[in-house]
């Protein structure tokens, strides 16, 4: 009973998995043994297809575009953010309750209602400034910068808000500057929801479209997903090549879920409850 | 404790001036563009039309069915998401079977796909493969693509999140399954209780924290859904499974009706506020005090 219930529990969770599998499967095979069924594995694999669509999709240059801005991204959010939620919860004043407000309450608002205005204000910048926020990678970088601030110190706060004031009130008294205690002693403390931060952060931030697809004008700036979609639409029939290209955007996913899976899970999982 | 001026300043400011940038001011400028009419390409053509732009939505028939569209696809996501995600989640805490942990990761795991990539994978999926197989299988009824049809494409993007997203749901239910204390399951078994009154009237009231968090986030996830929504169907066949999001950034970007888009934004943040602060209050009021 034990081993059939386990054995039953397993397939399903493999099986939920097929449309990977069926994925996977069709992008080693050609046309015609395409054609003849999807679910059988390749009769004679080919790697044909990869190549075509690593160099269509100019998977390698969008790779490394996707990575630099999660990356950059993924440290930034959680240093300004830990910075910003432990300085504000701390003074406790009136005008840090507002900012705090302000933070959770854009939780609500949704990328629609500001995605318009907001490409508006980045042209006003560019002509005033000659900032450019729009087009490249570090623009797209302080854009989510700004998006995952909510999110990060509203996680941040709330963890801070545990820690006693034993410690850094010590580490006053010694003469260490706020500078030093925040970042020798809180800092290390807050290592569990800086994992959290970061976790969902790339989750996010690696697999977004519309944001990416609304500032990255020029395909050598591309993501990931905007390679993808551009892909799709240049070539909609040719299912083998489009397989091929779809394992491709899954593998640094299935990478970074192997390489880190206990963290993935209880940052998601923290992530959500705390939120 | 004593704190410098300086250093407030230097911790808070760089953050807060970017969130100004990207999220305060942007909202503050689409409420100006709510009450104007513009191209979004001539530069000074901006025309300040009043309520226009409001009045005008309540005449725009695709805009209501879209609201339909929305209504529904949430409803049955919501519903399809946390049934299959709790049942995933009751399933991999039952500590009599094995393997529970290569379970969990295996039905965790399409959460980290993007949903453009995922409605992509999909659509291959219901355009090809599952065709394929029912001509295999002889089921000559059901070699159509799900995705032509208004019904069934509805139920398609819903499937696909629900695959998606079931992974998601059921972590968190694991955590609230988890904090259930023994001595209340250990209760429950010595009274003989049976399975299902054990889990309507033990395990749900005392998931019900974990069942508000996880309405919240399958609430809002689709109601703003958009990525799956292009890749899977791009809002056809003929608009019909059309959600809110696609609509206002066609509006604004395909037809270039940036004021009037805006309107539609402004309201699509209204809608959002207040269905999930209302879901939030509802199931709060239900959570059970250890």
């Amino acid at each position: 009973m034990r081993y059939v219930g386990s054995g039953l529990m397993l397939l399903f969770a493999v099986l939920w998995l097929f449309p990977i599998y069926i994925v996977v499967v069709n992008s080693f095979k050609s046309r015609a043994e395409m054609y003849l069924s999807v679910l059988a594995l390749p009769q004679a694999p080919t790697l044909e297809y990869y190549a075509d669509a690593l160099r269509r999709m100019d998977f390698l240059v969008s790779l490394r575009n996707s990575l630099i801005v999660t990356v950059a991204s993924c440290l930034l959010i959680p240093f300004l953010a830990s910075m910003c939620a432990w300085m504000m919860t701390r003074s406790g004043g009136r005008f840090s309750r507002i900012l705090y407000g302000l933070f959770v309450a854009t939780m609500l608002i949704p990328f629609q209602t500001v995605m318009m205005p907001l490409m508006q204000e980045i042209t006003w910048i560019r002509q005033v400034t000659g900032i450019p926020i729009r087009n490249t990678l570090g623009g797209l970088v302080f854009l989510y910068i700004g998006f995952g601030a909510p999110m990060a110190v509203f996680l941040y706060s709330g963890f801070v808000k545990t820690i006693p004031m034993a410690l850094e009130e010590a580490a006053l008294i010694d003469g260490s500057s706020q500078g030093g205690i925040f970042f020798k002693i809180v800092l290390p403390l807050l290592k569990p929801t800086t994992m959290t931060v970061i976790i969902l952060d790339v989750i996010w931030i690696f697999n977004d479209y519309m944001l990416p697809a609304l500032t990255l004008l020029s395909p050598s700036n591309r993501t990931i997903p905007l390679s993808t979609f551009s892909f799709f639409g240049n070539f909609k029939v040719e299912w083998n090549l489009a397989m091929a290209g779809l394992t491709l955007t899954i593998i640094p996913v299935v990478v970074f879920y192997l390489s880190a899976q206990q963290y993935i899970v209880e940052g998601v999982a923290a992530g959500a409850v705390k939120g | 404790m004593k704190r410098g001026k300086g250093w407030y300043a230097l911790f808070v400011f760089p953050l807060v001036a970017v969130f100004l940038v990207v999220n305060i001011i942007p909202f503050i400028i689409g409420i100006g563009y709510t009450f104007i009419e513009w191209d979004g390409l001539t530069p000074g053509a901006q025309k300040y039309v009043g309520l226009d732009n409001f009045i005008r939505i309540f005449s725009d028939a695709q805009f209501g069915r879209d609201i339909g569209h929305t209504l529904t696809y949430t409803g049955m996501a919501l519903v399809g998401i946390n049934v299959v995600g709790l049942a995933f989640a009751l399933i991999v805490t039952s500590r009599w079977l094995y393997g529970r942990n290569a379970a969990r990761a295996m039905l965790f795991m399409p959460y980290l796909i993007g949903g453009l990539i995922l409605g992509f994978i999909w659509k291959y999926i219901y355009n090809n493969a599952l065709p394929d197989i029912a001509n295999s299988l002889g089921l000559t009824g059901l070699t159509g693509s799900m995705l032509t049809t208004p019904s069934s494409a509805m139920l398609a993007m819903v499937i696909t999140d629900i695959w998606k997203s079931a992974g998601y749901v059921m972590i968190v239910y694991i955590t609230g399954l988890q904090a259930i204390p023994d001595e209340v399951m250990e209760a429950a078994r010595v009274d003989g209780v049976g399975f299902w009154s054990n889990l309507f009237q033990v395990k749900l009231p005392l998931l019900m924290p974990a069942i508000t968090i996880c309405l919240f986030m399958t609430l809002s996830a689709s109601f703003k859904i958009y990525d799956l929504n292009l890749a899977l169907t791009g809002g056809g066949p003929s608009k019909s499974t059309q959600m809110l999001a696609m609509n206002i950034y066609n509006e604004i970007f395909a037809r270039s009706n940036f004021g009037y888009g805006q309107a539609k934004a402004f309201l699509f943040f209204i809608f959002i506020a207040v269905f999930t602060l209302a879901q939030v209050s509802v199931t709060r009021k239900r959570e059970v005090v250890m």
